[in-house]
């Protein structure tokens, strides 16, 4: 659907089913790059199942209008914005990689209004490399190729998507490549390499968190999403073998088994 | 720093299949089955809504089949692949879910007859009129567009007169008016040519050709790039509006770079449903394992073979656009730089008597209604493949009666050679050679 957030158009998908705001409301954040269409596989179970979905697509990204915000701090008052403008009063965050750095702001600054939070490749920090940084910055598409390389782990370079048919590794560069690669990977990078108060946002933390890390992310290693995760009072903790950075698509079912059971338990639908 | 994502070789052999996930099997298995058994009610009503990724039901999807299309479509630089039980039902597909009665279509002329049939005889009947424009007329595909014109269709080396369109030229005409090029990838393989790379939309293949190689098994596909945008106007209002059969899904919302895959076969398969069977899917997969050297293998015969008509007293003209001399030898080296691919279409001195002589005469060379086998094959195509078009269709499409369409297969090239010395003998001779 299409709303209005800062008078420019936002577009969110919300499962395929009509946003009702009867229900509690989950709000899924793509990490750098991309768009709400690497959630497909998430969040239509949620909106069959009894909750109000909106997969955002950050400003400038997929179908939203403007342009992308340039720090952390920036998108978090916005994930703020997106909750109001559609007329709630809270919401539950589900963020991957970059989209863990704006929920975990968010609900750093907003702790009466987020009520679960869902990490997926979490980390505290995401520094840049700074060869792929100035890649994205100067719009080269080699950056691209790169984070697809980077993102997937060793099986996930084979492919085998649980859609039949999907290739994700192209799908993946694709999303990427809707938009110029210097107006939205160069702008997330350099907001993700510009953030330093992760850890410190994640101290303030109270509200029911879980992050889901794989063993094999070369984009948040487990090291740093288990650091992410210490850093968080009560923070749930759940590794999925042999995946790359992409779990949401590349282990999509083994992602959805644990967001189920940690928003359904923890932010149950009336 | 360089990427380390697999290279062409390696995915023919692997994309889209780990073995950790079945059994530890090396080769991939072939799921013989028509259903696929479900966890639970809330994971069956999973599966229809497309929450989740999965098998219902083999007219849907299959997990063989699964492999074959997610290796087509790492293949071609796509986001998903589509596999059906045919290249024309991959087409038929196409059609049928990009429009709708009413709708047009602009379309080479220099097809397969099948297809042509296709588009000129049986489309109308579905209200879908197509206006057909020679491959090398580029600006005659812009003139030839209207209001309702939902795509551009070609094959990028026409069947069998070997004229090319210019397949960028034509992806940009597409795009200003705001509708797809599809290319009938069938002749090339992405081993020659990945027309995404070069401006089409969505690709089509008889996959019982080049892909498979070994004439054992039909099939075909369907492959989307993923980077047309189908809400830029209210042209495709079945990709872009909210679908019935779905829960009022907008596929162009919800799967963007893979929407087209995903409405073809959540409406087309389950409508249509002509899909692929696990074994034949398993077969062509033998063959994709080493596309890339039977390909290098087939061009190299063509060159040779070319070299050998052109300079042979039998011979009346040669098309291939490997000659300096084709009008489109520029283009296909553009666009073609790894080989122009192993279809030859040669006038033989004696005319259509003469053709049929030869044909009749040669022992090794097969003569049917195939292109891309391993094995030489030749066909006379006025009187066999394009035999149900008139003359005036057959001379817009570029076919004469002394027309001998040739592909040539991977056999040692003195063996071919020595093969069409006897036809061409018998040629020579055609009254003599019958009366034997």
């Amino acid at each position: 659907m299409k709303f209005k957030v800062n008078n420019e158009k936002v577009f969110a998908s919300t499962g395929g089913r009509p946003f009702d705001k009867s229900k509690p409301l989950i709000i899924f954040v793509h990490g750098s790059g991309l768009t709400h269409m690497c959630w497909v596989l998430q969040t239509r179970y949620f909106a069959f199942h009894g909750y109000s979905v909106l997969a955002i697509d950050l400003p400038g990204h997929g179908l939203s209008e403007g342009k992308s915000l340039k720090s952390i701090e920036d998108m978090a008052e916005w994930i703020n914005d997106v909750i109001m403008a559609v007329g709630f009063n809270e919401a539950s965050l589900v963020g991957h990689s970059q989209g863990c750095l704006v929920t975990v702001e968010c609900a750093s600054r907003y702790p009466e209004k987020i009520k679960t939070l869902s990490l997926i490749g979490g980390a505290g920090a995401i520094p840049m490399n700074p060869e792929l940084l100035a890649l994205a910055e100067k719009g080269d598409s080699k950056a691209v190729n790169l984070m697809m390389d980077w993102a997937h782990g060793p099986s996930g370079h084979f492919g085998g998507h649980p859609v039949p048919g999907l290739y994700h590794l192209n799908t993946g560069a694709m999303l990427i490549h809707s938009k110029k690669i210097q107006d939205t990977l160069g702008v997330d990078f350099r907001a993700c390499d510009n953030y330093k108060n992760g850890f410190e946002a994640a101290k303030n933390l109270s509200l029911p968190t879980v992050n889901i890390l794989a063993n094999q992310d070369r984009m948040c290693p487990l090291n740093e999403g288990k650091k992410l995760a210490d850093s968080i009072q009560g923070c749930e903790l759940h590794v999925i073998d042999n995946c790359g950075h992409m779990m949401l698509l590349e282990e999509a079912d083994k992602t959805l088994k644990v967001l189920r059971k940690f928003i359904t338990t923890n932010y149950p639908s009336k | 720093m360089d990427p380390k994502t697999y290279k062409f070789d390696t995915l023919s052999l692997h994309a889209g299949y780990q073995p950790n996930k079945n059994a530890g099997s090396r080769q991939v298995p072939i799921y013989q089955t028509t259903s696929y058994l479900f966890d639970d009610v809330d994971h069956a009503a999973a599966l229809f809504n497309l929450e989740r990724g999965g098998h219902i039901y083999s007219r849907i999807s299959n997990p063989t089949v699964a492999v074959l299309e997610e290796r087509v479509a790492a293949l071609e630089g796509g986001t998903a692949a589509l596999a059906t039980s045919s290249g024309m039902s991959a087409i038929f597909l196409t059609v049928m879910t990009l429009c709708e009665a009413g709708d047009h279509l602009v379309v080479s002329s220099q097809l397969y007859g099948g297809t042509v049939n296709l588009f000129r005889l049986t489309l109308p009947k579905f209200g879908i009129k197509c206006t057909f424009v020679k491959p090398r007329d580029t600006q005659g595909f812009k003139e030839a567009i209207q209001k309702n014109t939902k795509g551009i269709f070609g094959e990028l080396v026409g069947n069998p007169g070997n004229e090319l369109m210019n397949m960028p030229e034509i992806a940009k005409i597409a795009h200003e008016a705001g509708i797809p090029l599809i290319v009938d990838s069938t002749y090339q393989t992405p081993y020659l040519c990945k027309p995404f790379e070069h401006g089409a939309d969505i690709v089509v293949h008889s996959l019982t050709k080049w892909m498979a190689g070994h004439g054992s098994s039909m099939a075909g596909v369907l492959v989307e790039g993923g980077n047309f945008n189908w809400l830029q106007n209210d042209k495709f209002p079945t990709m872009t509006k909210p679908y019935e059969g779905y829960h009022g899904l907008s596929f162009a919302e919800e799967f963007g770079p893979t929407a087209f895959t995903m409405k073809a076969r959540a409406e087309g398969m389950r409508d249509f449903g002509p899909c692929l069977s696990p074994q034949n899917a398993w077969n062509v997969m033998q063959g994709i394992e080493t596309l890339s050297v039977r390909m290098q293998k087939h061009c190299s015969n063509a060159e040779k073979m070319v070299k050998f008509l052109s300079n042979h007293d039998s011979v009346a003209w040669v098309s291939h656009a490997s000659v300096p001399d084709h009008p489109d030898h520029a283009l296909a080296k553009k666009l073609l730089p790894n080989g122009v691919g192993s279809m030859i279409a040669f006038g033989i001195k004696g005319g259509k008597e003469a053709g049929e002589a030869f044909i009749n005469n040669v022992k090794l060379a097969s003569h049917l209604a195939n292109v891309g086998d391993t094995r030489t094959l030749v066909i006379h195509p006025a009187s066999a493949t394009h035999s149900q078009m008139d003359e005036a269709t057959l001379k817009f499409a570029g076919l004469s009666h002394d027309m001998i369409r040739l592909s040539v297969g991977i056999e040692d090239i003195e063996d071919i050679k020595n093969d069409f010395e006897i036809g061409f003998r018998a040629a020579k001779k055609p009254k003599l050679v019958a009366s034997q």
